[in-house]
């Protein structure tokens, strides 16, 4: 379907050489050069920042670090907003993956770590399923709810638990790791080529040497379910049965799907998603349980699936988008406290949105209709509100505003804006990278909400017998 | 209609009966399950609870519980769900203690500016995500989440290095406030009451305020004009718009008065018991709102009694701990599982009233119209079976969607 509206929207437009190879590139190649871009726009600004931790291994192997519960969780996510149901309720989940992650990792080993981990994030997901599909309760309440439910009821078991295994109420014992592996001739490959010190070839040999150097075996299994997760949902019969209770469950009840059934498959799955990351914060991040470590991190997921637009690879991007920061701010914020490379990174932020700012304005004039009324509309504001805009700041605005839709103006006001916080600071303070995540996703809404697609049941309560 | 009439007053007490019912079971299986004596835990609760001291601690409790049930509800009155009333009183918290610290003024004025800078700091914070839902669409839920954490993790963690006087001081937060900036207790006043000196107690001054609020709140969204077009353009948005409610303007009205709301919820910690904002701040009282404004329904005396409830279970986790008869966690398992029965429970009872409501119809057309009696007058109960058994508590979050659904499938 989604072909047969390009193919006609393709038409009309004249596009331009560049953009035709582009749109003719398979996915998994325009990826690719979108990464290279972005790891050379790394190196340009590293360049010149007073920093070399952006494009080391341990950059790459944080971010791969970081980004995995967040990836699950937003696997998780995925899984139950495609069948319908919001899930706010999946850091409660999480945390009960946790919990049970580190009980099950005490007991029966990593392994069995990683199977209770699920198994607990699967009842959380059981109990939300039930909620919001059985009784129709508000999706959002319910998870709500199970955000207030979990985090007592782990302390709860931990006190009950932990302190005759040599753990305490807010602390497990020590649990070990499924431990790693290296890819034996590339590792070795990449690490020679970073030594060469040759600009971007070298750089993105040491992000790559990061990526094949000591990988657990958690965070393979977790990047496998990313195309699992995809194809069981876009190319399988099931999938389908699945997404049809978010986007239409009447059309699909008519047509014979138990719905209900589907609802409660998917929202478990959700659960066992969120409870595999809580227990991969356990095993593998900080191996032990410990009270509040899962840091808002479902919350994050949640982010990620809407950046993501509720797609498994989207989801994968996001979550490493927003794994890279902490990954950074590990090596850059010491004793000392440095906080030179997350500056740097700042700049990259900046010319992201310039970027945007610019495909935007592109977008606006490849369709003269909307530029015209976008610049219509905030032309007339401003003209309107001549008497009063004087200062410079109000020129600067309404200057940009006639270069483009608000779109471009916001874009263009949120770059300069981050540009002079570059320009202006020596380093950056260490909460910086503890918010890029959220302020990242905000400014993500501001421009793609409309474009964003959204499973178009999503949110909404369903009755059996009602279509 | 009059064995109707007790049907239905019989469903409605029957939702939170059940619900109590359902946490006062699952709460003495986990006690038994976990070794402890469900019996002995209870009247430990009820005997701690029965001191002077200890109902002055839940009033103080309950007080920013219900403020951020009234917070939370404004939302709820039109389908907005600020979830980021956490991050709006912390904020606002902040923001107060710290202008708070700055000035040294006479009594009143002290106060009033602490909790103007507190109202303001909240309503605007909780506006930017009105801002964002009516200018670009984004979902409140999401936005305000985001901006929780903006808030807590980025701009407070930016500014409080800024706001502390002394590097060195154990307790890292904001300078204190002079002791014209303190709330003055109502100890004297309920020593009349009590003819019982209180030791060691102050029932703080931020509880009149408390009442205050939930009398305003009451006024304003069963009587007057304003609450009219809340309650209506939550119930029906377009139905609303049409009737001339601009709903835009309503969303972003909405938004701030949720927030400056949630800026009073820090104040019982600023005004009137450590004068500061420091790293030990009271958390989670935005969340423990929304499950005040779901278990209260909306309405104010509804809240009143949830606030008090969540209150004295909280007070009783402390003792629980000290004489060791239970883990104190078990309060917070029983607080979400109240939470929980509740609104599967009002759901259940919604269910049952739009059936009763159905058949009701159904009964009385077809002794009119034999022919088509289910289309023409079940189109007409729709609205009706909300306004009728809802009309003392107004529509709420629950109820909305399924209103609308029902209108739809009618």
């Amino acid at each position: 379907m989604t072909d047969t509206l390009h193919g006609t929207s393709k038409l009309p437009v004249p596009t331009t050489s560049v953009a035709e190879h582009w749109k003719a590139l398979p996915n998994w190649a325009r990826w690719a050069l979108m990464a290279a871009a972005g790891v050379l726009i790394l190196t340009i600004v590293q360049s010149f920042s007073g920093t070399d931790l952006l494009t080391t291994p341990n950059a790459s192997s944080g971010m791969l670090r970081w980004a995995m519960p967040i990836l699950l969780a937003g696997l998780g996510g995925l899984f139950s907003e495609r069948v319908g149901v919001i899930n706010i309720g999946l850091e409660g989940m999480m945390i009960l993956g946790t919990w049970c992650g580190a009980i099950g990792a005490f007991e029966f080993g990593p392994w069995g770590g990683l199977i209770c981990g699920l198994i607990g994030g699967a009842l959380g997901g059981l109990l939300h399923a039930i909620a919001t599909v059985q009784f129709g309760v508000d999706h959002i309440i319910s998870g709500v709810a199970i955000n207030i439910l979990a985090p007592g009821l782990a302390r709860f078991l931990s006190d009950r638990f932990f302190p005759q295994r040599g753990g305490s109420i807010s602390q497990s014992p020590r649990v070990d790791g499924l431990g790693t592996f290296t890819v034996p001739g590339l590792s070795q490959l990449f690490e020679k080529i970073d030594g060469w010190g040759i600009f971007f070839l070298s750089d993105m040999a040491g992000l790559l040497e990061g990526l094949v150097t000591d990988i657990r075996y958690f965070t393979l299994f977790g990047l496998l379910l990313v195309p699992a997760s995809a194809w069981l949902l876009f190319r399988t019969r099931l999938g389908l049965r699945l997404r049809i209770c978010g986007e239409n469950p009447k059309a699909g009840e008519s047509l014979g799907v138990n719905i209900y059934l589907h609802k409660y498959l998917g929202v478990v799955v959700s659960g066992a998603f969120a409870g595999l990351a809580g227990a991969f914060i356990v095993i593998e991040l900080t191996g032990l349980y410990r009270g509040g470590q899962t840091n808002g991190r479902g919350f994050i997921a949640l982010a990620a699936l809407i950046f993501g637009n509720w797609r498994a690879s989207g989801v994968m991007v996001g979550a490493m988008l927003f794994g890279y920061p902490f990954a950074i701010s590990l090596n850059d914020f010491d004793e000392t406290g440095s906080g030179v490379a997350t500056r740097a990174l700042l700049l990259v932020v900046a010319i992201g949105l310039a970027g945007y700012a610019i495909f935007a304005y592109r977008k606006d004039a490849a369709k003269p209709g909307v530029a015209a009324q976008a610049t219509g509309v905030v032309g007339d504001s401003a003209t309107s509100d001549k008497s009063f805009m004087k200062s410079p700041t109000d020129s600067y605005v309404s200057g940009v505003a006639k270069l483009g839709g608000p779109n471009v103006m916001l874009a263009t006001v949120l770059a300069s804006i981050t540009f002079l916080w570059y320009l202006l600071t020596d380093r950056a303070a260490d909460w910086v990278p503890n918010t890029m995540p959220y302020a990242l996703v905000l400014v993500v809404l501001v421009f793609a909400s409309q474009s964003l697609k959204a499973p178009a049941a999503a949110g909404q309560a369903y009755r059996r017998g009602e279509a | 209609m009059n064995s109707s009439l007790l049907r239905r007053l019989g469903l409605s007490l029957a939702a939170p009966a059940l619900a109590a019912a359902f946490a006062l079971l699952v709460s003495s299986l986990v006690l038994t399950l976990s070794g402890s004596s469900w019996l002995d835990t209870y009247s430990e609760m009820i005997s701690t609870a029965s001191k002077l001291e200890s109902m002055v601690d839940i009033l103080n409790r309950a007080t920013p519980l219900f403020i951020a049930g009234v917070a939370v509800a404004i939302g709820f009155k039109m389908n907005l769900f600020n979830i980021g009333v956490e991050g709006q009183y912390i904020l606002a918290s902040f923001m107060a203690a710290w202008v708070g610290s700055q000035f040294n003024l006479w009594g009143p004025i002290h106060v009033a500016l602490i909790l103007f800078v507190a109202v303001t700091v909240g309503g605007l914070w909780a506006g930017l995500a009105g801002l964002l839902k009516v200018t670009r669409g984004v979902n409140e839920v999401i936005s305000t989440i985001m901006l929780n954490f903006i808030a807590t993790g980025g701009i407070i963690a930016a500014l409080l290095p800024r706001a502390i006087d002394d590097p060195t001081d154990a307790n890292q937060g904001t300078p204190l406030i002079a002791e014209s900036g303190w709330m003055p207790d109502l100890n004297g006043l309920l020593e009349i009451f009590t003819r019982e000196i209180l030791k060691g107690r102050q029932l703080g001054g931020m509880f009149v305020i408390a009442i205050l609020l939930g009398i305003g709140y009451y006024v304003v969204v069963n009587r007057t004009r304003f609450g009219f077009d809340l309650r209506a353009s939550g119930m029906n948005p377009f139905a609303a718009r049409a009737g001339g409610v601009p709903p835009k303007k309503m969303v972003l009205i909405a938004m701030t008065a949720s927030g400056a709301m949630a800026g009073l919820i820090g104040m019982t910690e600023i005004l009137s018991v450590n004068h500061s904002y420091d790293q030990g701040f009271v958390k989670g009282l935005g969340f423990a709102g929304i499950a005040v404004a779901l278990l209260g329904r909306n309405s104010a005396p509804g809240m009143a009694v949830a606030a008090l409830l969540f209150a004295f279970l909280d007070t009783s986790s402390a003792p629980l701990q000290v004489t060791g008869t239970a883990s104190p966690e078990i309060v917070v398992i029983m607080q979400a599982t109240i939470l929980l029965a509740a609104v599967i429970a009002y759901e259940v009872v919604n269910r049952v009233k739009q059936s009763d409501e159905v058949r009701r119809a159904a009964l009385a057309t077809e002794s009119v119209a034999p022919t088509d009696a289910m289309s023409g007058p079940d189109a007409m109960s729709g609205p009706d079976a909300m306004s009728g058994p809802d009309a003392m508590s107004g529509p709420d979050a629950m109820s909305g969607p399924d209103a609308m659904s029902g209108e739809v499938t009618a």
